[in-house]
């Protein structure tokens, strides 16, 4: 009962705050000084049809509330309006490059969790020695380096100097596509194994010196099995909790990353669109970003006392 | 029981801790790159848009030392011009993102109650876009350059600062030294403005710091994407943007310097900041 009334609550509270973000979102638009038809049809002809357009799909003769309304109903339905460059429906624009950008988060997701993790495990296990102390100081390194500034270093080694991969565009699909998003994958993981390998260490350094471990140690189990139930198990939360924080970043640094490689993801495609003034397009896809942050944060939120129930215990004390 | 407020012991931390070298360097470091700013043109051996058809690409030479670029323009020179909009930018958004958040988080940590809730739900919704998507948007509503995004990124920065601000002053509230000046009659107002705000006023500028190397590197990122500042002027995300197509070339100089030169000042500033925050964390515990 009182998990269900959890859950309803944090359910209340995304969609309060997806609402919230919605509205940021549209009313950016009245931000801007003048006539919308104007600022919307920037760069391009005003042509009667082009105008008809703009005015019927943001319902410019309504009130700005209706205008809201409408485009919210829009959008539950998938309907993301037109975009002005591509003259296509934004929902078809997106969906073609969503791929491309999915499979980068993923690889990218996949190297972030494994050297993050190992990073701060085996800093973690060895802490105030030497090789903690090498592992920080790479991981410390390693976080200093934007992620622009990586992909122009893997490009000059390991595409134009060593020729090992490509340097240009996302492949034919299949093997020939992971081995296209194998340097920018690294360029976009590089700064989030940092974040993830730091608080990896930290968790697990904090949990190592609780009294529950040495007791472990103490029964004479094995240290593999007590770091395995008794450390990292009990370590995992805040590790959890930073890796939903991640999303939105990985997202937005995939905008540099696509960029940079030229690969026809949605964030190149964010880029592209604030450049060639399509606003309906730069809408949709910072209204789609918000939005996976703050559900994967949320599902991360409503997960929490399934894999740590020490959480619940402790919000059930309160 | 009398503890020292926060300030009495930052200015005391100092002596407790020799400066050490990565420190000072890095000071020197972040010096050196702001004299080169704000003399460029007096110590710039060239003026960084003239062209020189004569030196396309010409590597590091006794003429030019860190070479020129595809249109054999003189890459230091342009790297001494390009510190200004790098340096610049940063230092406004970390100015006004830090007064606007101390504002804010002194509001709520001070007022507490449904401006601290109000407050709160809005953080929650700032912080649910990234600070460079913020500014993305921004330039697609106000157009491309330096305004815009450093604007939105000021508000975008804002939240963290009122946070951590709000966290201070709520804690600070129930110490002893508050309670005696209430029962003096000083007002709330006076107490939070002059004798609250410069005891959280270090850890706020530690973290601040540490902000400029954020800031410093998503604003070459935007220009990187070509939605910052605007090619010809020289910028080190614009150069890197412009060099991107020499790469593939083998002309790895024009883009290298300027990406080197971003990592070099996030860490110094980086550096600066951690040995900040220790020390004002040192001066707490």
């Amino acid at each position: 009962m009182t998990a269900l009334r959890r859950v309803a609550g944090k359910l209340g509270a995304l969609l309060l705050t997806l609402f919230l973000a919605s509205l940021l979102v549209f009313f950016s638009r009245f931000l801007v000084p003048g006539d919308p038809i104007r600022f919307l049809l920037r760069g391009r002809q005003p042509s009667p049809e082009a105008v008809a357009q703009v005015t019927e799909q943001y319902g410019l003769d309504l009130p700005p509330w209706q205008q809201y309304l409408s485009w919210v109903a829009g959008i539950l339905q998938g309907d993301f309006g037109r975009s002005l460059q591509y003259r296509q429906d934004v929902s078809t624009v997106i969906g073609e490059r969503l791929p491309v950008t999915v499979g980068l988060v993923v690889m990218a997701g996949s190297l972030i969790a494994i050297f993050g993790l190992i990073a701060g495990i085996v800093a973690a296990l060895n802490r105030g020695r030497m090789l903690d102390r090498a592992t920080l100081t790479g991981l410390t390194a390693l976080g200093a380096i934007p992620s622009f500034v990586g992909s122009i270093v893997l490009i000059a080694v390991f595409a134009v100097q060593l020729g090992w991969f490509p340097s240009f565009g996302s492949g034919d699909g299949g093997i020939d596509t992971v081995y296209h998003l194998v340097l920018p994958s690294i360029a976009l993981a590089s700064v989030f194994i940092v974040l993830v390998g730091k608080v990896t260490r930290s968790s697990m350094v904090e949990q190592l010196g609780r009294e529950h471990v040495e007791v472990a140690t103490s029964r004479g189990l094995k240290r593999g099995t007590v770091i395995r139930r008794h450390v990292f198990r009990n370590a995992i939360g805040p590790i959890l909790t930073v890796s939903g924080l991640l999303v939105a970043g990985l997202l937005v640094a995939s905008s540099i990353v696509e960029s940079a490689f030229g690969l026809a993801g949605i964030g190149s495609l964010l880029v592209q669109s604030v450049d060639r003034l399509d606003f309906p397009v730069v809408q949709a896809i910072v209204l789609l970003v918000v939005t996976a942050f703050v559900v994967v944060n949320a599902i991360i939120d409503i997960l929490e006392p399934w894999i740590d129930p020490r959480s619940a215990a402790g919000a059930g004390a309160r | 029981m009398t503890t020292p407020t926060l300030a009495v012991e930052v200015l005391r931390a100092p002596r407790a801790h020799p400066a050490n070298a990565t420190f000072l360097v890095s000071i020197g470091v972040v010096a050196l790159m702001t004299l080169a700013a704000i003399f460029a043109p007096f110590l710039a051996p060239y003026d960084p848009d003239q062209v020189d058809l004569a030196a396309l690409h010409s590597g590091p030479t006794p003429a030019h030392w860190l070479g020129t670029d595809a249109l054999g323009r003189d890459i230091l020179s342009r790297m001494m011009f390009g510190a200004r909009t790098a340096l610049l930018g940063p230092l406004l958004v970390v100015v006004s993102s830090t007064v606007l958040g101390i504002l804010l988080g002194l509001l709520a940590g001070w007022r507490g109650g449904w401006i601290d809730a109000v407050l709160g739900r809005i953080f929650d919704v700032v912080f649910a876009f990234p600070s460079l998507l913020i500014a993305i948007m921004a330039v697609a509503l106000f157009g491309k350059g330096l305004v815009a995004p450093v604007i939105a990124m000021s508000i975008a920065y804002a939240p963290f600062v009122a946070r951590l601000t709000r966290s201070l002053v709520a804690s600070e509230r129930s110490r002893p030294y508050v309670s005696a000046y209430r029962v003096q009659g000083f007002s709330g107002r006076w107490i939070a403005l002059r004798r609250v705000l410069p005891n959280v006023t270090p850890i706020i500028g530690a973290q601040s710091t540490l902000n400029f190397g954020y800031v410093l590197a998503e604003l070459a990122a935007l220009s990187f994407l070509g939605l910052g500042v605007q090619p010809p002027t020289a910028d080190w995300g614009a150069m890197i943007n412009e060099a991107q197509a020499g790469l593939v070339g083998g002309y790895f100089l024009p883009a290298i310097v300027p990406a080197v030169a971003v990592v070099i000042v996030v860490v110094a500033v980086n550096v600066i900041g951690e040995e900040l925050s220790d020390r004002i964390g040192g001066a707490i515990a």
